[in-house]
């Protein structure tokens, strides 16, 4: 995986002095809180509604061991002994002291770690596909791509004060496992029919209160062009996107208005002229970072065979591990989502026995999924057995990737100040009440957001859930039909909202539903997709509920 | 007025008040021009030839369209001042450097010495723009 040069140090060291000073000139007055906020919110630090909330850029999702150890040495140290893991790949700490965050971000750049721009109307940091590197269907390993962006987009003097917040995924499989066209800009890496490397361009996508599934607006950018074109993207945007009503300030909105072709007609026309400003990083750069991403030294003529015959392990093995690109491999996704648990949230103790797996048995390396999950990347499946053994006891086995267990949330009403309604106790309902039958269900994708901003998905959830705020009461609307993958869809309302107890019940009868119309081999979302929401919306309303 | 705070040039100030882009078109003697967040920079391009001092109002400082501005402009090749008024404050001077500003005239005087030691806190940049500085790319790959 990259490791930062000199340079990069630099770069981060000089930030911990700068937020040290900008902390200091805060806290004597100097600067006043509507000064400080854009600064501190550029460093991740946000104002929560019982603390300040810290959070740590994780780029591309991917971790060594080291930075897991000091992931988890910092929910000790500065926290309450946990972290909680976002859906963007990264980890904030819900409980800080402003006075504190100065010495966590120097203790972040120990292990080449920062919280720059993960927040603030800037380019946030960058998503890409958890399982680069390691999945066979991949055109290349999206990374370098990804950290090519990272280091453009790093104090980005043009685009630090944009409209609204800025969020880029790069992927390079045409199975999306980053909900790619749900960001403001979306990038696939592919090969065009010559063999060169490219990358199609989507912008304009997004959650939030008005969802919109990105359009491609240029097929192919030369692989050298990446970055320029980036730039004639956000140029554009920066000019001409809305600064009248922070709900309408996202670029969606932009390319909406403009539509598609007259806001390509002038990216196009940006990139002409960029293209003669020398701004694009040489080759050279992008086979630098490369080498970093070459494959670990896997071990070959290994056996593919795992023994089955601890009925509890083959659940898991159904569950959470993936099929390698390397013969005697294994991708091993460790579940963050245990029954009655917070979504996302690991222990200090978790974070450093997930560090020390990694060291053991995963070339040193672990992957932060947009679903909350940690992966394992590269583990033998000789190994599988010893790793679930030790997840198990550290309660971090548990077996529902992709079920309704594996609850998208975001942190709601119990820390976020935006948010109308709880979150987590939802989540926690839940995964109480399907307890001992995901497996029956099978795949479920289940998302929750406390707002209308959306940071828990629930636009793409096969079942989404919506907390607003009905008269001072939290009411729960439900959705159906969302998708984040290559087949992205939005979720459809089903009708009026429930209070906390009656969105149990309705996601109760809505798989209810599901499980008597199913036919063999479909998913939930693929009934729902069959049979319309008819019968769903007359289950879920019946006057006489079951 | 307000005061120029921070100058980057040796050239002798302009002394002509800065007129609206609207009115520039009209005055064709006008020398200095004031740039609106919501205006074009690119309707400037066929007069940098007679223009000076070109200020970029920044009304409140989260409004990022003048760094924009700023740069299309030095990107055409505009050499004279560029000044940047308003809401202008420590932490956005670097980033206003970097963008092409060469003199700076905040609404509320910046300590001198938070300035400085902002302008000169970052010793590398990651991405080119028109201030000349290399890129850590460039100095990677020996093109610096």
């Amino acid at each position: 995986m990259y490791q930062y040069d000199s340079h990069d140090q630099a770069m981060v060291d000089a930030r911990v002095a700068e937020f040290r000073d900008q902390v200091r000139r805060r806290l004597d007055g100097s600067l006043a809180e509507e000064q400080f906020r854009p600064l501190r919110l550029m460093n991740g630090l946000y104002l929560q509604l019982h603390a300040y909330m810290l959070r740590v850029a994780v780029p591309y999702g991917t971790l060594s061991s080291a930075q897991m150890t000091m992931l988890g040495d910092i929910a000790d140290k500065y926290d309450r002994g946990y972290g909680h893991f976002t859906t963007r790949q990264n980890i904030q700490y819900n409980w800080i002291k402003l006075e504190e965050a100065p010495d966590i971000l120097a203790d972040l750049a120990k292990v080449e770690m920062h919280a720059i721009q993960t927040s603030g109307n800037c380019i946030r940091n960058t998503t890409s596909d958890q399982y680069a590197g390691a999945i066979a269907d991949e055109v290349v390993d999206p990374r370098p791509y990804a950290e090519l962006i990272r280091q453009w987009s790093t104090f980005h003097p043009e685009f630090s004060f944009l409209p609204r917040k800025f969020k880029m995924a790069v992927i390079a499989s045409e199975t999306d496992r980053a909900a790619m066209r749900l960001h403001d800009i979306g990038i696939q890496i592919l090969r065009n029919d010559k063999g060169q490397l490219g990358a199609a361009f989507y912008v304009g996508g997004g959650m939030g209160r008005t969802p919109m599934i990105a359009p491609c607006i240029n097929p192919f950018v030369p692989i050298d062009q990446m970055i320029t074109y980036s730039e004639a993207c956000l140029r554009v945007y920066n000019r001409y996107g809305r600064r009248d009503n922070k709900y309408k300030a996202r670029i969606k909105i932009l390319v909406h208005e403009l539509g598609k072709d007259e806001y390509t007609r002038q990216v196009e026309a940006e990139f002409a002229h960029l293209l003669t400003q020398g701004i694009e990083p040489p080759l050279a750069e992008l086979e630098r970072i490369k080498a970093q991403f070459t494959d670990p030294a896997f071990a070959t003529g290994l056996s593919d065979a795992v023994d089955r015959s601890d009925p509890d392990f083959a659940v898991w093995l159904d569950n959470n591990v993936q099929v390698h690109k390397q013969p005697g491999y294994a991708i091993v996704t460790i579940s963050l989502k245990p029954v009655g648990g917070i979504p996302g949230d690991a222990s200090g103790d978790q974070m450093r026995l997930m560090a020390q797996l990694a060291r053991a048995y995963s070339f040193d390396e672990l992957r932060v999924t947009h679903a909350q999950n940690i992966v394992l990347p590269h583990v033998r499946k000789a190994d599988l057995y010893t790793v679930w053994q030790q997840l198990e006891e550290a309660g971090l086995g548990t077996p529902n990737l992709d079920k309704i267990g594996d609850i998208i949330a975001c942190p709601g009403l119990d820390y976020c100040s935006l948010a109308n309604a709880r979150s987590i106790p939802v989540a926690q309902k839940i995964s109480e009440r399907f307890a001992g039958r995901e497996q029956e269900i099978g795949e479920l994708k289940l998302k929750i957001s406390g707002c209308i901003n959306a940071c828990g998905h629930h636009h793409a959830g096969h079942i989404g859930i919506l907390g607003v705020d009905r008269k001072g009461v939290e009411n729960y609307q439900l959705l159906l039909g969302g998708s984040e993958g290559a087949d992205t869809s939005l979720g459809t309302i089903t009708g009026p909202g429930f209070n906390e107890e009656g969105i149990v019940d309705a996601v109760e009868k809505a798989t209810s539903v599901y499980l008597a119309n199913r036919h063999a081999g479909e998913r939930f979302l693929d009934t729902y997709r069959r049979i319309g929401m008819a019968p769903f919306k007359d289950a879920i309303y019946a006057k006489d509920a079951v | 007025m307000v005061e120029t705070q921070l100058r980057f040039r040796d050239d002798e100030p302009a002394g002509d008040p800065a007129v609206t882009v609207d009115s520039f078109g009209e005055q064709t003697n006008a020398a200095a021009v004031r740039i609106e967040p919501g205006d074009d920079a690119r309707v400037l391009l066929p007069h940098l030839d007679r223009i000076t001092l070109v200020e970029v109002n920044f009304p409140v400082f989260g409004d990022g369209r003048g760094y924009s501005a700023a740069r299309i402009l030095r990107e055409a090749g505009y050499a004279g001042e560029l000044r940047a008024v308003g809401d202008v404050l420590i932490d956005q001077l670097a980033f206003l450097r970097r963008c092409g500003f060469d003199s700076f005239a905040p609404d509320q005087p910046l300590n001198a010495a938070d300035a400085e030691a902002a302008l000169a806190r970052y010793p590398e940049v990651y991405s080119p723009t028109v201030d000349g500085r290399a890129p850590i790319w460039a100095k990677r790959h020996g093109l610096a």
